[in-house]
């Protein structure tokens, strides 16, 4: 099986130790990952602030990068969900129908990380220690657009050491929404802080999600209340 | 009377001074956690509950692809039982054949039931501007208007006031407009009851003129459905002796087949009730019973612009239940006001500009981007209205609206962007720069997370959003792709 892997431009840029970790993890399962050179970014920014022609050039490298892999592996739900139901969009917007041929052969075969290590590898014990306890928030486009469900927790209750505890009001937007966090900044953060305060209040060490998106904005409020709580992509923790 | 949204501030600018108020971000919290609760309750008891979703946008959508039939058939219907048909265009028109029909009954007054498709096209206004008062009956619309407010919610209302506001409302407004509020009236939900109904009840007894809308409109029977929790709504519809009823075009539905269906979505995704106190169902006029005059109008009012929207067109399937209000986390915060219509919360954002129309009012351009896509109100709507996506195609509406002339700096940023992600070699070399502004970010940086990565805490120009709330790590000194390329894929 030929896997890619698609780090998202978020991680790429500002948090390569998500994609490094995914690298890891995978090798440790036995998955020969590659990662094709030439991708950029899934175009979902552009989708969802409604710029469909800057889209276009990005979906069309996304799949010229993608083209011929079995699976393509992202820590991402949200740059999952938009490569499997945007990205027809986009290429219907583009009027180009080879770019719509390669779309239909392409998004279909981009899967989020907990879903190929659960239903693609049949594992939940991926051999992770990590002696913490954990808050996990699932986010909404892993929880709602793709329906993850409970892969991500059940990949966290088998990591040695590792205590999971309740978040209140887990599936409750955090506020990040792309751009949504800047042009309605002050209801973004909103969310966002009483995210935070349920993390605070869930007593964990930790808080993990499958998004680096949500945990920059989680993160940021966290660290600028100087909460004590540090965020981690669940990929960081399964690898560890 | 009540107030009206014309002139509201874009959302973002609302919803700001809707946060600062303390008060209301409670309200709504408790409110609307409730009500999430008991809906979540009753929908488990169903085990079809999936089905119906489905059967329930199935009708929907096969009614709207033969909405001119349904709506003749309806015509019909109603006329053959003594109904009066009209059909409106716009609001202005809607509003002068209801004001008409009060003056050929020389009524200075009308006693209404609580309808949105009277308040969305302004009736209330449109009357007393001809020196006809409007007097709403549902509890939390009397409460709204009393208070010289505005709606903030399409079930509730009022849901942005707590008890002891209620109270007050009732001692100062009553007076003036009807029989006065006890004085001894206290904030128990029982006493404020029963100053309301004493209040309403002379005015049922006196109006001779009954406003209404309908939830449904069965097009085989013609006959129109009322379905609501006080029974003020039953008093409006049989006491006076002529029936106006506006109604949307999209409320059709084929046969009480189809109804039985929405019955059974409807009170459960509302307020959380099996089934709801009263259902009231009339066909045109019954001799010696009820109304004698029943007039029916049919309203467009952007409706057929909606149907026109390849997308937006499932908007129509809207049964105004509120469910997905209540589950959105940014009515949740805003309340409904915010978004400066009748129709506030994820629904609201799709309707509005849908019946309106995008690219002439900032107001209605900034609905589509009042959410966080967070999909919640697409797994709530009983309709299986897929909000998220509506959001997104109208936000390019509204992009594509406004391309051509000076771009807005947004735009500037979005195609400098899609130029930088349209190869990995841009792409590279911006990191590569961002890389250096992460170094020098990171020795002015003053504090670092518990991972030890340096955070910036005051970004320059319109980062500012972000980082007034936020920190931001400073970007890393080495990317992904910089990172694979180095150690031949993390092997060296």
């Amino acid at each position: 099986m030929k896997v890619a892997l698609m780090v998202t431009c978020l991680n790429d840029a500002m948090f390569p130790s998500a994609g490094q970790a995914t690298v890891t993890l995978l090798r440790r399962l036995g998955v020969d990952v590659e990662f094709p050179e030439q991708q950029t970014c899934c175009g979902q920014p552009f989708v969802n602030t409604g710029y469909l022609d800057e889209a276009v050039p990005v979906v069309r490298t996304f799949v010229e990068a993608f083209e011929g892999y079995d699976a393509i592996v992202t820590p991402s739900g949200s740059c999952a969900g938009s490569a499997r139901h945007q990205h027809g969009i986009v290429a219907r917007r583009s009027g180009d129908a080879a770019l719509a041929d390669g779309v239909r052969r392409v998004s279909p075969k981009v899967v989020e990380l907990t879903e190929f290590l659960v239903d693609t590898l049949g594992v939940t014990d991926v051999g992770a220690t990590f002696p913490h306890r954990v808050a996990y928030h699932p986010t909404c486009h892993s929880l709602r657009m793709l329906g993850v469900g409970d892969r991500p927790t059940r990949l966290l209750q088998a990591v040695h050491g590792l205590e999971l505890v309740d978040l209140p009001d887990a599936e409750s937007c955090c506020g990040f929404g792309g751009t949504f966090a800047v042009k309605n900044a002050d209801t973004s953060v909103a969310m966002g802080a009483d995210k935070a305060r349920h993390v605070v209040d869930s007593g964990a060490e930790v808080l993990v999600a499958g998004d680096s998106s949500c945990l920059m904005h989680i993160g940021g409020l966290l660290t600028r209340q100087r909460a004590g709580v540090r965020v981690m992509h669940l990929a960081e923790v399964l690898a560890s | 009377m009540t107030g009206t949204f014309v002139g509201m501030p874009a959302f973002p600018t609302a919803a700001r001074a809707a946060l600062a108020d303390s008060q209301l971000r409670s309200n709504l919290a408790h409110a609307t956690s409730t009500i999430r609760a008991r809906r979540l309750a009753v929908v488990g008891e169903l085990d079809g509950w999936e089905e119906l979703r489905l059967a329930g946008a199935a009708i929907k959508d096969n009614t709207l692809l033969h909405l001119d039939e349904h709506l003749l058939a309806l015509e019909a219907s109603l006329t053959a039982r003594g109904a009066v048909v009209h059909w409106a265009r716009d609001a202005d028109e809607a509003c002068r054949i209801v004001a008409g029909i009060a003056k050929d009954h020389g009524a200075d007054e009308v006693v209404k039931v609580k309808s949105m498709a009277t308040q969305e096209i302004g009736l209330n206004e449109a009357l007393a501007a001809e020196g006809i008062a409007a007097w709403e009956t549902d509890l939390a619309e009397l409460i709204v208007q009393l208070g010289d407010d505005l709606p903030s919610h399409i079930l509730v209302p009022a849901i942005h006031r707590n008890r002891a506001e209620i109270r007050q409302i009732f001692l100062d407004k009553m007076a003036a407009v009807g029989r006065p509020a006890p004085a001894d009236l206290t904030d128990e939900p029982a006493r404020l009851a029963e100053a309301a109904r004493l209040h309403l009840r002379e005015k049922f007894l006196r109006a001779r003129v009954a406003v209404s809308g309908a939830n449904f409109a069965v097009a085989e029977t013609g006959s129109l459905v009322v379905v609501e929790s006080e029974g003020n709504g039953r008093m409006c519809l049989t006491l006076p002796d002529v029936l106006v009823s506006v109604v949307g075009i999209e409320k059709v539905v084929p046969t009480w087949a189809d109804l039985d269906v929405f019955l059974q979505l409807l009170p459960r995704s509302s307020t959380g009730e099996r089934m709801n106190p009263y259902t009231s169902i009339w066909s045109g006029v019954t001799p010696g019973d009820g109304p004698q005059e029943v007039h029916v109008v049919l309203l467009d009012h952007g409706r057929t612009r909606a149907l026109a929207d390849e997308v937006g067109r499932q908007a129509l399937r809207c049964i105004r239940c509120s469910a997905c209000l209540n589950v959105c986390p940014v009515y949740e915060r805003t309340g409904g006001h915010a978004y400066g219509s009748v129709y506030p919360g994820p629904i609201g954002a799709i309707l509005n500009p849908l019946l309106r129309g995008v690219g002439t009012d900032d107001q209605v351009d900034s609905l589509p981007y009042a959410s966080s896509l967070c999909g919640a109100c697409f797994e709530a709507c009983p309709v299986r209205i897929d909000i998220p996506a509506v959001l997104v195609d109208l936000r390019a509406q509204v992009v594509d609206a406004h391309r051509g002339g000076v771009p807005r700096p947004e735009a500037a940023v979005m195609r400098s962007a899609s130029w930088v992600l349209g190869t990995a070699r841009r792409l590279g070399a911006a990191e590569r720069a961002s890389g250096l502004v992460g170094r020098v970010a990171g020795r002015l940086a003053r504090r670092s997370s518990s991972s030890g990565r340096p955070l910036m805490s005051r970004l320059p120009g319109p980062g500012a959003g972000w980082s007034d709330a936020r920190d931001l790590p400073a970007p890393p000194a080495e990317s992904f792709r910089a990172w694979w390329k180095r150690t031949e894929g993390g092997h060296r």
